[in-house]
């Protein structure tokens, strides 16, 4: 259970990767941009993978009639992400060092995980409707109007993940570090659930 | 019959098929017949890097132009000298000062040797000097900006052309003076020419970390004609070598006149020893005119201050510093090699090619064995300096490349060709024609201690039938070679732009990282920029109208702009707000005086307009920014001088 319980530890630390690295990143490239326009999505705002990325993303949005690139203090979420994940990571920490002296059981570390992933679900279900109204929700005097072939006006939603060809552009859309870490430290907390259930089982067989 | 003929084909076909297979299995299919495709040695294929860059001289258009190698492109002509239309260099109001100088504003000039910046003897990619013959004037182009930074007129010269070479660690840019004249200038008849005219040999220091330039000292040698000129490097680092001819000191019929004297000179100068000399206290100043413009990359602008004196050295002051070597016949090149132990004289009126030792050079005047004196300088012996000669190698020679394996190169501008020869043994190892009659050739790294030997290009003098006939006046024709072999090898022939003289290469690896993307716009501190739309305005000062305009794609701001009337100055400072790549805009009004703007992301440039008819006239932007660049327009009401027609401006409501 010891061992079980440092894992969760360590797993749910590894979610502080996501204060220093982006979560996801989506990179726009076309004939005219061979070295690619690219934005960061951080857990506290979204920035520029070069300096003038996300001015210049904004320069090109204007004539499709997109709103600019949300600042940090325009969207809820940028100030509410940080302190959810700080206190998953607080809460990991103390049901492993719980779990470390035996206090809870090994259950508690799949109930951190079933927590984390209701959470990150509801994360991505946000996100992604900030990406259809971002890419759907158009000025009506924009200068460049590109309708679907049924009439209605065509939506630069980027994808959530993957790629996807919006007019000159390819998007690709992909976790970046911090996401990966968070996979990670999530995947870890799985393990530590399954070794504290084999030590567990382990006892009660023996 | 038919039926031989026709097997005989057939088998001859076949023993063909099997002759190339077999020279493809034994060279692992790429050489062989393929070793030959001279079109694939310079083929660049799209979207992939030249391995060099070619800095080549503009002459009389003033300008240098950069080149790729080995695919022989044009890809940017950089305005030094010259106004250019295209960017408004020399014709905006940030740029005018660059071209100012004691005799006023000069629009162009005669470019001749570009020279790469050094550290330890190599290339260092930092800048490229160049000098301007006509009005003397030595120049400092940024290899990260790509634009002229600097240019410093130099006084008590004329005809300046034994310049801008550059020392082993850019010590000094060099700038020698091909015409003698009286120092000071004054009135006084040309016969009087022999004993009263000087030449001065001027020695501009680098500042190390900006590049900024500051004439050192001159050295006012004898009223010779200093033609051509290098550094010494590696042991004779701390000496400079110029070519003379016309010791006759001639000033009439040079062509016969200063062709009499069966030798000429090289000047040897121990410029260390006159840096020491100057450093304690030695030389005098002397009053003197001359413009230093400098361009700030911060402010866009360049400021042009006038200095009022310069420090001159005569060199029978300094006893050890100046040499005379006997070199055949009018020398034109004076290059040494990278060892840095030998000269080689060009004699160009002579059959054969001088190498002097720097060795020997030593030895005789720690031997004292001088020949006699010049204007008190002592001569040394011909036979006392001598290397070698490469006999009768051809017609003319002018320069001499090296490659960094022992050999060197020569052009032989009555010949037309190039010759190859062996340092040393001075045997001729091959010859190719040039097309035709070259002057300078280049070879990347050439005037360094360590040249990148691969390619070497002639640059020609004639150029004729070598393309479509364009009428009388046509570019000059370049020829590129691969030196990689034993023979030289013709690549490829490509047209160069105005008279390239001399051209600086260099590998593309260290330039091509630093090369500058944009501005900061946040770095600009232009005094009439507008950084936003909330900081564009017109202001009206007495008869001047200042526009603080800003450009993004796709509109100007402000596009309506009213209240100007004739006889007004009005100022267009134009930001470009833009901060990606390759984003330019232009601007152009209607019955501009001066020319185009074409300003980069972050920059602001400002063009004088001076309205000389009521009416609305248009401007718009020059360069194709984007899909709704033909939208990228405005208007600018003139009124009458009397008008009260107030000052108004505004974007994308009516001017009220």
């Amino acid at each position: 259970m010891k061992k079980a319980s440092i894992i969760m530890i360590i797993g749910s630390l590894l979610l502080l990767g996501l204060f220093k690295f982006p979560l996801w990143n989506i990179m726009l490239g076309a004939p005219q941009y061979p070295d690619p326009l690219g934005m960061n999505i951080h857990i506290d705002g979204i920035k520029g993978v070069s300096e003038f990325d996300l001015q210049n993303i904004d320069g090109l949005n204007h004539y499709i009639g997109m709103k600019t690139i949300p600042k940090a203090e325009e969207m809820w979420e940028f100030s509410v992400f940080p302190k959810v994940i700080f206190g998953m990571v607080l809460l990991g920490i103390v049901i492993g060092l719980l779990g470390f002296f035996n206090k809870v059981s090994y259950k508690y570390f799949i109930g951190w995980f079933v927590l984390m992933s209701i959470l990150g679900v509801l994360g991505m279900y946000d996100f992604n409707n900030w990406l259809a109204d971002y890419g759907g929700n158009l000025d009506p005097h924009a200068i460049i109007k590109v309708t679907n072939p049924d009439g209605t006006p065509m939506s630069y939603k980027p994808p959530l993940i993957g790629f996807k060809k919006l007019l000159n552009f390819d998007v690709t859309s992909l976790p970046h570090t911090g996401g990966y870490l968070m996979f990670i430290g999530m995947s870890l907390t799985l393990v530590s659930f399954w070794l504290g259930r084999k030590t567990s089982l382990k006892k009660t067989t023996s | 019959m038919k039926n031989i003929i026709t097997s005989s084909i057939a088998m001859l076909v076949i023993l063909l098929g099997f002759t190339s297979c077999n020279n493809g299995n034994q060279s692992g299919g790429k050489s062989g017949a393929l070793s030959n495709n001279i079109a694939e040695k310079v083929y660049v294929a799209p979207g992939e890097y030249d391995s060099h860059y070619a800095f080549i001289s503009g002459g009389y258009s003033g300008n240098i132009t950069v080149y790729g190698l080995p695919s022989g492109r044009m890809f940017k002509e950089i305005p030094v000298f010259s106004q250019f239309a295209t960017s408004g260099y020399g014709y905006s109001e940030e740029t005018k000062p660059m071209l100012n100088t004691s005799h006023g504003f000069v629009p162009w000039g005669d470019s001749h040797h570009p020279d790469i910046s050094q550290s330890k003897g190599e290339l260092d990619g930092r800048w490229v000097f160049i000098n301007e013959n006509n009005t003397p004037r030595i120049a400092r182009i940024s290899l990260t900006t790509f634009e002229t930074e600097e240019i410093i007129e130099v006084p008590n010269s004329a005809g300046n052309h034994s310049s801008s070479f550059v020392t082993e660690n850019t010590e000094y840019v060099v700038a020698g003076t091909r015409f003698s004249v009286p120092i000071p200038q004054r009135d006084m008849p040309i016969k009087d020419y022999k004993g009263n005219f000087q030449g001065a040999l001027s020695f501009i220091s680098v500042a190390p970390e900006t590049g900024n330039m500051d004439i050192k000292f001159q050295v006012l040698m004898p009223g010779f004609n200093y033609d051509l000129s290098h550094p010494g490097r590696g042991k004779s680092h701390g000496w400079f070598f110029f070519t003379t001819y016309n010791t006759e000191e001639a000033s009439t019929l040079l062509e016969v006149n200063a062709s009499q004297n069966d030798k000429d000179f090289i000047a040897a100068v121990n410029w260390k020893k006159i840096e020491e000399y100057v450093n304690n206290g030695g030389g005098k100043m002397m009053p003197a005119n001359y413009a230093h413009n400098l361009y700030d990359e911060h402010t866009h602008t360049a400021t042009s201050t006038m200095k009022k004196e310069v420090r001159v050295v005569n060199p029978i002051d300094v006893p050890g510093a100046v040499y005379f070597i006997p070199t055949p016949k009018s020398p034109h090149g004076c290059d040494v090699d990278p060892s840095g132990e030998y000269i080689v004289g060009n004699g160009k009126l002579s059959a054969n090619l001088t190498v002097h030792s720097f060795t020997k050079m030593l030895d005789a005047i720690e031997k004292e064995k001088f020949a006699g004196e010049a204007y008190g300088i002592p001569i040394l012996n011909f036979e006392d300096v001598l290397a070698g000669v490469v006999e009768q190698p051809g017609l003319g020679p002018l320069h001499t490349e090296f490659d960094g394996k022992g050999n060197a190169y020569t052009t032989f501008f009555i010949s037309s060709e190039v010759v190859k020869w062996k340092i040393g043994t001075w045997e001729v190892i091959d010859r190719k024609p040039t097309y035709y009659s070259v002057g300078h050739l280049t070879i990347p790294g050439g005037n360094s201690g360590k040249p990148q030997g691969k390619y070497m290009f002639a640059m020609n003098k004639i150029t004729k039938d070598r393309y479509l006939p364009t009428g009388p006046e046509m570019e000059h024709s370049a020829q590129l070679y691969d030196i990689s072999g034993d023979k030289m090898e013709l690549l490829l022939d490509f047209p160069t732009h105005g008279e390239p003289h001399y051209a600086a290469a260099m590998e593309a690896s260290i330039i091509k990282e630093q090369s500058q993307k944009i501005y900061k716009l946040a770095d600009n501190k232009h005094p009439y920029a507008a950084k936003s739309d909330a900081d564009t305005k017109v202001v009206r000062n007495g008869n001047e109208v200042h526009i603080y305009m800003t450009t993004i794609r796709s509109h100007f701001s402000p596009d309506n702009i009213e209240g100007v009337k004739v006889g007004d100055k009005v100022y267009f400072h134009v930001t470009n707000l833009e901060q990606d790549f390759d984003v330019p805009h232009g601007f152009a009004v209607l019955g501009q005086n001066n020319s185009e703007l074409l300003i980069m992301p972050g920059q602001t440039k400002s063009s004088v307009w001076e309205p000389k008819q009521v009416g609305v006239w248009p401007f718009y932007c020059t360069d194709f920014c984007s899909a709704l660049h033909q939208e990228m327009q405005g208007y600018i009401r003139v009124s009458a001088a009397d008008s009260d027609v107030p000052i108004k401006w505004s974007l994308g409501e009516d001017i009220e």
